[in-house]
């Protein structure tokens, strides 16, 4: 990993710092919508998941389903966040074709979770990101305008669906910076079982904020917010051009005006959608349909006992308990799968092995195969048999990585692979001398010009007893054996 | 037959179950009644085939256990009704059949009620005359193009004119007691919370409420009992013990406190309203109560509160009659228009006048001078209220400032209109009961009704002080039938 240069976009003389705040809307994982008993499955028929509440029939009320709120509550615990014992549901009132009730109930003065940070992992060591509030709030249902030619057609499946918005506070100073933010707070989101983190799927999606001032400056420039990003490099293309055109009109004199921009995703640039003086004035009030949303201490309490290790306190045990680098361990605990299965591995196994095998043979065939840990076909008792088997001397590392290669296609157990193909590292001293004996006699001129100084060829003769056993002789104990013989 | 019109709900019910009138002998004698009533517009829709339908079933094999057992009702066309047209009064809902059934009509087929149809209102209950239907007015058996009060006018009228034995109505600001009180019948707002809201109409939600209008107040209990119940699909119902209304009635009152605010003496009130009050004041002496002299102070700031407060959730809630769902719809070039001439359309002036001022008290910038500041006073309102009943039971006021008027003489002056709702609108903005019962009579003979305020969740004792009046009171509408054809 390179070191983390600063971020800082040039013009001329100046240099210009980026400052970035993102509002993540994250799905709440629930069977059901924030309001109602509708599913909440993704890709289903339009229009199959609605309630006469989704769809705003009169006299519909919404009733606050318990579990969003515990996983909201859970999402704020894991981000270290206050919960905050009473917060309000508002009306947040504009009229659109997917708005069935004219409304989004969302909270605004008074979210469900307060003040909380994230610690990103930096190559030269951590930074805590604040976290400004969490709040829950209805998403909408979807407009379709390419099926059609006449008429925009309305699927209402996700009017309704629970989401968490998470707005941090203007800690961001890099792309990469975010790129890190999103991934940490779908790892933590992952762990805790409240949000899946599918970004396509559009479980995850962020408004970003940017702004830019001269490095040394104090206050913050004027910001643009672009909307509804669904994609990590979306998002830092997206910074990137914004930022770059903010230094633009600065270096020419101009300045930024405050407005909703949206990023083209085909051109790569960001264009306005609205400015400050067209922003809707969404005439916020509390929902009189829903009382105060009032916690107990025991609710509270009983959702921190069902809190998981975070990927933070894994980390730490990691480095502290199994001795890995930081780095390894980040690796290892930014996936929740991930970090379950090389727990299972090292249970019976070595961990430098393990470390090594999962971070590299394994990591390498998932990619390959585009398949997450939880779908890969070796399971961890497996590789846990395959690197003992390293360790006890029965295979080499080279041959481990040819029964790996089986063990991808055939998910079969490593032992049983060994013994069907005859993978069995030769390791007894004698055969190996007598192979060695036979090399010897059959290379004359090389053992002569060995022995006139010609070192190198050392590993011609360990080639040539690899080769006469099918690469199965022990590799320390042919060094030992060739050395003895040919000095 | 005129016998059978005759009859209280209870009355009937007892005949019901003594086998001496049929489910359909009483359900046709309403029909035919209703028939013959055309000219007072009191039915929004009917449902007459299928009431004879379900009164023939009743009693071939009804459960005369039910607390209604084959009773004819017919109610307030707020309340969404499972397969049958559903309108609020308004032309934007005017095609509008539910798949679904309030919770409050449930509770009442389920106890063996039998659905007659759906009364008029003014457009989304915003109205005091029954004048801003789009079904349109709605004429008072009291009186020739009187107004029957409003919102609940159809309800009022068709009550009072033996159209239906009982029926419901909502409350948002008086829309039950206000009717009532101009119709001679007896109407009680439950403590907010009391019946579910699920499936009614919204107009202003922190404040509607079901509620009975009956014949008298045994009757009112009756329906209570029903309607009544805590449910979970509405998260404002409060799930708190609820009484045997109609069995507990008492009217033994003495020693209750009785308190008389002076804020409600206000200026022009009639001589009649004031004689009213002060002849109620007499009854309660002399059945026993203890009268006290308190004070709301608040008063005079409830209407406006109500005016910033009612239309601020209307402005809302009505977001969702935009065309696209389901209800009228007027097309235009694009989703802009097609909302415009749909919502302009659709709406009546009234309901727009009323969306215009919650949609701007609610605006940025204007906040929290109205809304937050009517929310404000309403706080202190009910403070007023909760202060008063550390030393009364129960509150006497008149119901309204005035008689019945007649038909057109207050539309061109919505603030005097609003002016009706003065005795009423503080008892909704601090969520508690109050009924208005029948009490005497105006110059012109139009009823005149007192009302009396309880604390929350203390019905019965409502209930019970009401019904000690009444005893004494013997009001008699003594109408003439003047509108049968």
């Amino acid at each position: 990993m390179s070191k983390n240069k600063e971020y800082l976009i040039k013009r001329g003389n100046s240099e210009y710092e980026v400052i970035i705040g993102l509002e993540v809307h994250a799905q709440v994982l629930s069977k059901s919508k924030l309001f109602s008993d509708s599913p909440t499955n993704f890709g289903a028929e339009p229009n199959t998941q609605v309630s006469l509440v989704d769809a705003a029939f009169p006299g519909m009320l919404p009733v606050i389903n318990e579990f969003c709120i515990k996983q909201a509550v859970k999402t704020g615990i894991g981000l270290n966040a206050a919960i905050n014992k009473k917060s309000i549901f508002d009306r947040k009132n504009y009229f659109y074709a997917d708005l069935p009730q004219g409304y989004q109930i969302s909270q605004y003065k008074d979210p469900i979770v307060g003040e909380g940070s994230i610690l990103l992992d930096l190559p030269d060591g951590e930074k805590e990101v604040g976290i400004e509030r969490l709040h829950l709030e209805q998403d909408a249902g979807k407009s379709i305008h390419d099926i059609d030619p006449q008429n925009t057609l309305v699927d209402l499946n996700r009017s309704g669906v629970a989401l968490m918005e998470i707005v941090s506070k203007p800690d961001l100073r890099s792309p990469e910076e975010v790129n890190l933010y999103i991934k940490k707070l779908r790892s933590i989101m992952r762990y805790l079982g409240t949000c899946d983190g599918n970004m396509q799927e559009g479980s995850l999606r962020a408004d970003v904020n940017v702004s830019i001032r001269k490095t040394g400056d104090k206050k913050l420039g004027t910001r643009c917010e672009i909307k509804n990003v669904n994609s990590i490099k979306f998002m830092q293309m997206a910074i990137e051009y914004e930022a770059n055109r903010q230094a633009d009109i600065l270096e020419e004199g101009g300045s930024i005006d405050q407005e909703t921009r949206l990023f083209d995703t085909k051109k790569n640039e960001t264009r306005s959608m609205r400015s400050k003086e067209d922003a809707h004035d969404y005439r916020y009030f509390p929902d009189p349909d829903l009382l105060p949303l009032e916690l107990t201490d025991d609710f509270i309490l009983k959702i921190k006992k069902e809190i998981p290790e975070l990927p933070d306190e894994k980390k730490k045990r990691f480095v502290d308990k199994f001795k890995l680098t930081p780095y390894e361990a980040n690796i290892l605990v930014s996936d929740i799968e991930t970090s379950k299965y090389f727990e299972d591995v090292i249970k019976n196994s070595d961990i430098k092995l393990a470390t090594n095998w999962i971070t590299g043979e394994l990591f390498a065939l998932l990619n390959d195969r585009n398949l997450e840990i939880s779908e890969s076909p070796i399971s961890s008792k497996n590789l846990s048999s395959l690197i003992n088997l390293i360790k006890d001397g029965t295979i080499s590392g080279k041959i481990a990585k040819t029964v790996f290669e089986i063990m991808a296609n055939e998910s079969k157990d490593p032992k049983s692979i060994i013994d069907e193909k005859g993978l069995k590292q030769q390791s007894d001293p004698k055969e190996i001398e007598k192979i060695v004996d036979d090399v010897i006699k059959e290379n004359p001129k090389n053992v002569e010009l060995f022995k006139s100084g010609k070192d190198k060829l050392f590993g011609f003769f360990v080639g040539q007893v690899m080769k006469k056993t099918d690469g199965k002789a022990n590799p320390k104990l042919v060094n030992d054996i060739l050395k003895k013989k040919l000095n | 037959m005129s016998d059978i019109i005759n009859l209280t709900l209870s009355a009937l019910i007892d005949k019901i179950k003594n086998k001496e009138l049929s489910s359909q002998e009483i359900t046709n004698a309403y029909i035919a009644r209703a028939e013959k009533s055309k000219d007072l517009n009191t039915y929004i829709t009917t449902d007459f085939e299928n009431a004879i339908e379900k009164a023939k079933k009743f009693d071939e094999k009804g459960n005369f256990d039910y607390k209604l057992p084959g009773v004819p009702l017919a109610v307030k066309d707020l309340f969404c009704t499972n397969n049958l047209k559903t309108t609020a009064g308004s032309k934007i809902l005017s095609n509008f059949i539910p798949s679904y059934e309030s919770t409050v009509t449930q509770h009442l087929w389920d106890e063996g009620a039998i659905l007659l149809g759906k009364l008029n209102c003014d457009e989304f209950a915003m109205g005091s005359s029954n004048e801003t239907s789009f079904f349109g007015n709605v004429e008072s058996p009291v009186g020739k193009k009187v107004v029957p009060g409003g919102s609940s006018g159809g309800s009022a009228s068709a009550l009072a004119a033996k159209l239906t034995p009982a029926t419901i109505g909502t409350d948002t600001g008086g829309s039950i007691r206000q009717p009532a009180s101009f119709t001679g019948t007896v109407g009680l707002k439950p403590t907010y919370g009391s019946c579910s809201r699920y499936g009614i109409v919204a107009f202003a939600s922190s404040l509607d409420q079901a509620g009975p209008m009956t014949q008298d107040v045994s009757d009112a209990a009756l329906m209570l009992d029903v309607i009544s119940k805590y449910d979970t699909k509405d998260s404002t119902s409060v799930n708190f013990k609820r009484g045997d209304y109609f069995k507990s009635l008492s009217s033994n009152i003495k020693g209750k406190k009785i308190g008389i605010p002076k804020e409600y003496r206000v200026d022009g009130m009639p001589k009649e309203i004031e004689s009213l009050w002060q002849d109620g004041i007499t009854l309660l002496k002399k059945l026993g109560a203890k009268i006290i002299d308190i004070s709301l102070p608040h008063t005079k700031y409830a209407l406006p509160a109500y005016y910033i407060v009612a239309p601020a959730e209307a402005s809302s809630n009505l977001a969702r009659y935009d065309g696209v769902k389901y209800g009228y719809r007027s097309e235009g070039e694009n989703l802009i228009s097609m909302y415009e001439n749909t919502r302009s359309e659709g709406f009546g002036d009234e309901v727009k006048r009323r969306i215009m001022i919650g949609t701007y008290v609610l605006s940025s910038g204007y906040y929290d001078a109205y809304y937050l500041k009517a929310q404000k006073i309403r706080r202190l309102i009910k403070n007023d209220f909760d202060e008063a009943y550390k030393s009364v039971d129960a509150i006497l006021t008149p119901s309204t400032p005035s008689s019945a008027f007649k038909i057109g003489d207050k539309t061109d002056d919505p603030v005097s209109m609003y002016l009706n709702d003065i005795f009423t609108v503080p008892v909704n903005l601090s969520g508690l009961p109050a009924i208005s019962i029948p009490a005497g009579k105006d110059k012109n003979n139009y009823p005149l009704g007192l009302q009396l305020i309880g604390k929350a969740f203390e019905e019965q004792n409502l209930l019970n002080i009401s019904y000690s009046m009444e005893k004494e009171l013997s009001f008699k509408n003594n109408l003439q039938d003047w509108w049968i054809k």
